[in-house]
């Protein structure tokens, strides 16, 4: 919840909204930034963690459902997924503090949740070609697609953090963030339907 | 008797693991100056410094501008590039007692690091103090601990009162998530042609692996820390380390262990051992390479009682992790129990 609009629109005042038509406007916005990663400040100046969190429940959601009645070795259960993101996220934006960078804690953690959609759009893809059938051909289409939606996960939150790093520290953390996407796309990729 | 001799002597910082110096009339003390690592600018008198050999190899060396009496063994210097990377360390147009001492901020140095973070342990400025660490610095430490020279000491030569954090912990990272991915795309390839195979990703095993690895990572250290601080107050050791080096040496350590799991997806027995001996044997190396200076002056049972469990344990965690992540290859597992016998009990039961 948050206070919203200060300003004389007809249906405000101080009252709380959950969520305006404003916010969805910023975060589609920066939606909109992560798939065209290019040089903006805009996804790190007014940093929201809305969009992180519709992300990471839509990505823990679709993860639901495979190999369901198995009990000890399915796959992640709806709070790993959401304990892995949001963990992962709060590690590497300390590894990065640490490090000496300068970007603040929320502004790092809005790019990392942020830089998830690509690899929600993969497990989106992937969920459809299952539908289609579960042989080698639709195992190798998911491959290259997750590869792919990897390489642009990393590509795009390394494009917004890289600047913020001491010069000789870049590799230290960009690796995490590897690591990071490297697990979601292994779930991702691992997902079996029953 | 013993007397401090800090105060009178231009200690090196970075090579100079102990902060007592022993000399005294005595022969049986003598032995415990062996192996200091001691520069001299002024006149020292003779009587007040007795050095014994190093033994070789040890790194150790002992030196004596005023006093050429004193036994002059050589060093086994850094080379000249981890000279020249740490030389910013150093000050200035000292190189002649750099061949010797290493760093020279004498008294402003710590012997004993860890003793220089003095920011408060509740400020963020003290834990960034334990990522003070360069990209080509963690390369360094981890090509250290991947091939060990023999006679160097990994953290003499490669930590150097700068232990960091960042290497073991996302070393440990790393290697969880390279025993669980491996073991699972391993255990997928050996299960591919049966029939009855579905497979499952095997999640929870990520966090298993995680509570090993961090646990062996950061509790064995602690307990051999204790160890050493318990015997260092009885015996008196040249070598002690701090307890951010033992953490540091562990995790590089470890590093060895990730390209082995990867290998380990090869679904031969006698390919994975001969990794895992290999592997064993290289991280063991380091591991014993940077403590046994710490023990050798110990009791002799008990430095090889504390070196054979360092050992033992270092074996147990890839015996343990070969064991539990990787099915064993070309073996006919049972027919998973089928529920319908389960079933029939119960029903039994309950008419």
């Amino acid at each position: 919840m948050r206070v919203s609009c200060w300003r004389s629109l007809p249906t405000c005042g101080l009252q709380s909204t959950l969520f305006q038509l404003r916010d969805l406007k910023a975060v589609g916005k920066k939606f909109v930034h992560v798939m065209y990663p290019k040089k903006s400040s805009a996804l790190l100046r007014d940093w929201d963690l809305w969009g992180p969190l519709v992300l990471c429940v839509s990505l823990a959601l679709m993860l639901q459902g495979g190999s369901a009645d198995s009990k000890e070795d399915g796959g992640p259960q709806f709070a790993e997924v959401f304990v892995i993101i949001w963990f992962g996220a709060v590690v590497i934006t300390l590894n990065s503090k640490l490090l000496g960078g300068t970007i603040s804690f929320f502004q790092s953690l809005c790019v990392l949740g942020y830089c998830v959609l690509p690899l929600t759009v993969a497990m989106l893809v992937c969920r459809l070609v299952l539908l289609a059938g579960s042989g080698t051909v639709s195992f190798i289409i998911r491959l290259i697609v997750v590869i792919a939606m990897f390489a642009w996960s990393t590509l795009a939150s390394t494009a917004f953090l890289a600047d913020s790093q001491p010069p000789h520290r870049k590799a230290l953390v960009v690796y995490p963030i590897f690591l990071f996407y490297f697990v979601i796309s292994w779930m991702i990729l691992t997902f079996t339907p029953q | 008797g013993r007397r401090r001799k800090r105060k009178r002597l231009r200690l090196a910082g970075a090579e100079l693991y102990a902060n007592r110096v022993f000399s005294s009339p005595t022969g049986g003390r003598e032995q415990r100056a062996a192996g200091l690592l001691i520069g001299c600018r002024g006149a020292v008198p003779a009587a007040s410094l007795r050095v014994t050999e190093a033994a070789a190899g040890s790194g150790w060396a002992v030196g004596s501008k005023a006093n050429p009496d004193a036994t002059t063994i050589s060093i086994d210097e850094p080379t000249e590039a981890h000279k020249k990377q740490h030389s910013r360390r150093q000050e200035p147009g000292r190189e002649e007692d750099d061949e010797l001492l290493g760093t020279d901020d004498s008294d402003k140095t710590e012997l004993l690091a860890g003793q220089k973070k003095s920011a408060p342990f509740w400020t963020f400025e003290y834990y960034q103090t334990f990522f003070d660490v360069d990209t080509y610095q963690v390369l360094d430490r981890i090509k250290g601990s991947v091939f060990p020279v023999p006679g160097r000491n990994f953290v003499r030569l490669y930590v150097r009162s700068n232990p960091d954090l960042y290497g073991p912990f996302w070393i440990c990272a790393t290697l969880v998530f390279a025993i669980a991915v491996s073991g699972n795309l391993s255990n997928f390839f050996i299960h591919l042609g049966r029939p009855t195979y579905h497979y499952v990703p095997e999640f929870r095993k990520v966090s298993i692996a995680a509570t090993t690895i961090y646990a062996y990572a950061w509790l064995v250290p602690l307990a051999l820390w204790g160890f050493l601080m318990w015997r260092n107050s009885k015996v008196m050791n040249i070598v002690s380390y701090s307890f951010l080096e033992i953490v540091c040496v562990y995790g590089y350590s470890l590093f060895v262990y990730i390209p082995t799991a990867i290998l380990w997806i090869i679904p031969q027995k006698v390919v994975r051992w001969v990794l895992m001996i290999f592997s064993l044997c290289l991280s063991g190396s380091v591991l014993v390479m940077t403590f046994w200076p710490a023990v050798r002056d110990d009791n002799r049972r008990i430095a090889l009682a504390t070196m054979g469990t360092i050992v033992l344990l270092h074996a147990l965690l890839s015996v343990g992790c070969l064991a539990y992540f990787f099915d064993a290859p070309e073996v006919d597992f049972p027919a998973p129990i089928i529920p319908a016998h389960n079933g029939t009990t119960l029903i039994t039961k309950v008419k």
